[in-house]
């Protein structure tokens, strides 16, 4: 479908939908009726279906599509790496949402989506029809950067863990298996990717463990940024306190290549690196559901969004969520924003299935802590404000901002904040 | 709740007929109340380790919240938060969270 067809395509759907609620359900008691597919049961995809069928009361059908048995989160992970938390501690099963909430769960994978038909279509071969469609994939990597990823078998022992699961733990375990005097070596890509101070927390939690059980060892980021993309001063002030000579910041290492068999990361400026464990965090795009569905429009990688509705700038009835948008100026790609996005999406979706207009004013805030130590804690804040005349959420100026210090504090707050945001996602 | 909610929401239309500012309409309010539930909970049902916020006084909530954003109250992220709403924001939403049943 080339793009001008999958416009006409996308505005006959909303024609459709338009006809569709007056002739169902116009009351103003909110008689939204109708289904909803969502595809992603992350933190923005479980919390939109969770809030629709909270805030419709029930009224809108919602089927959730997601290929794991359960959620597992990315926020959290990296002390799983450090060795102060289990996998089981950061996983949650998906029960509640169809217990408490009558989410309709069907484990599968989308092989594609029929905007004409407005129909998503399984890889089980099953096809489920919608009437508005919310897709929060998360992201996929652009493994074509990096040629010597695609060899076989690469992949398998040059690792991300960029998506927590069992590459978290085959990490760890390649940590663990590492001799004392050993390299791990960390490579950031460029902006924008998901969880902007997540590689420097997990500086922090490597070199945490090493410290305790391989003191002769080191950590060596390598960051195709300028500096430090988030939190800076806060992670430079840990790395020289609390790892002096343990962790190593490289930035403008822009990576082109990985010589798996010898274990070599390649820059484009830079001298080879070769390490004991390499962690290869690759440019990231939309999910492949997104991507192959053509909806990847800004940059070919990520989404345009009406930030009203969350609706795609080009598919009408189609919702995105979470990393896959083009991040407003100053937000970022986190599990936190995910999440509000849903709410956003939720709202927009009930009142939109039930003939009223969305909110005009979406406020959302964002809240991202980080272990400097498995249980010292820093954080950054902010407030985004929908800015009618720019059409874009806004950072609200004077608002948000970071923590004076790591401390103890935060750490507790941080792991109250896990406990309470995967309860709003998923419970 | 549901009647208290409809209720306030053709409250709601009818401002938006005229001209009428976003703490106004219920389900905005709703929405940016739950901007608060990533840390505090489904409608301020807090998990453990955070203050729970439904049922709370809508008085007590909006003093805390606008004593966060003068920097009165001493915090970590509240006071970062509290100064990205206006006052009439926050009290709107302190309004909703009371409203819920604790």
């Amino acid at each position: 479908m080339d793009r001008r067809q999958f416009i006409r395509a996308g505005s006959a759907v909303s024609v459709v939908s338009a006809l569709g609620f007056t002739a169902g359900c116009a009351s103003v008691s909110g008689g939204a009726g109708g289904k909803v597919v969502v595809v992603g049961g992350g933190y923005g995809g479980a919390t939109a279906a969770k809030y629709i069928r909270m805030w419709s009361e029930g009224r809108v059908e919602v089927t959730l599509v997601e290929p794991n048995a359960a959620f597992v989160s990315c926020p959290i992970s990296n002390l799983v790496l450090g060795g102060s938390k289990t996998l089981a501690d950061i996983t949650t099963p998906y029960d509640n949402l169809g217990a408490r909430h009558g989410v309709k769960l069907v484990r599968d994978r989308v092989s594609g989506i029929d905007m004409d038909k407005r129909q998503v279509r399984l890889a089980g071969g099953a096809a489920l029809a919608y009437d508005r469609l919310i897709l929060s994939p998360g992201v996929d990597f652009m493994w074509e950067q990096l040629p010597g990823m695609n060899r076989p078998g690469a992949q398998d022992k040059v690792l991300h863990a960029w998506k927590a699961g069992p590459q978290t733990l085959a990490l760890r375990r390649q940590l663990e298996a590492m001799p004392d005097g050993g390299v791990f070596a960390i490579s950031i890509p460029q902006s924008p990717y998901r969880c902007p101070p997540g590689p420097y927390e997990r500086a922090c939690q490597v070199a945490s463990y090493f410290q305790q059980a391989k003191p002769k060892s080191k950590v060596l980021i390598l960051d195709a940024n300028d500096d430090v993309t988030s939190k800076g001063a806060l992670f430079k002030k840990a790395w020289a306190d609390r790892y002096k000579g343990l962790i190593e910041y490289r930035p403008k290492h822009h990576l082109v290549d990985v010589d798996v068999a010898t274990n070599t990361l390649k820059f484009e400026f830079n001298d080879d690196v070769k390490a004991q464990v390499l962690n290869v965090i690759p440019p990231m795009r939309s999910g492949d559901v997104v991507t192959q569905a053509g909806l990847a429009t800004a940059n070919k990688r990520w989404c345009d969004v009406d930030w009203l509705t969350m609706e795609h700038a080009q598919a009408r009835g189609v919702h995105i969520l979470g990393d896959c948008t083009q991040s407003a100026p100053l937000m970022p790609k986190s599990g936190h924003m995910a999440n509000q996005h849903g709410k956003v999406a939720a709202a927009a979706v009930v009142a939109l299935l039930s003939g009223r207009q969305p909110g005009r004013l979406p406020i959302y805030n964002n809240t991202c802590y980080s272990f400097v130590s498995p249980s010292d804690v820093v954080h950054v804040a902010s407030v985004h404000r929908y800015d009618a005349e720019k059409k874009t959420m806004l950072a609200v100026q004077g608002s948000g901002g970071v923590s004076p210090a790591a401390s103890e504090m935060e750490g507790r707050f941080a792991l109250a904040w896990a406990r309470n945001i995967w309860a709003d996602t998923l419970a | 709740m549901t009647r208290v909610l409809y209720a306030a929401l053709a409250a709601g239309l009818l401002a938006t007929a005229g001209h009428s500012h976003a703490q106004d309409d219920p389900l905005q309010v709703r929405s940016w109340a739950a901007g608060c539930a990533n840390c505090h909970g489904t409608n301020g049902h807090a998990e453990q380790g955070m203050p729970p916020l439904a049922g709370k006084s809508r008085a007590d909530m909006t003093e805390k919240l606008l004593a966060y954003k003068s920097g009165a109250a001493p915090s970590t992220i509240m006071q970062q938060l509290a100064k990205g709403y206006s006052d009439d924001q926050l009290a709107a939403i302190a309004g909703y969270l009371s409203a819920q049943k604790k």
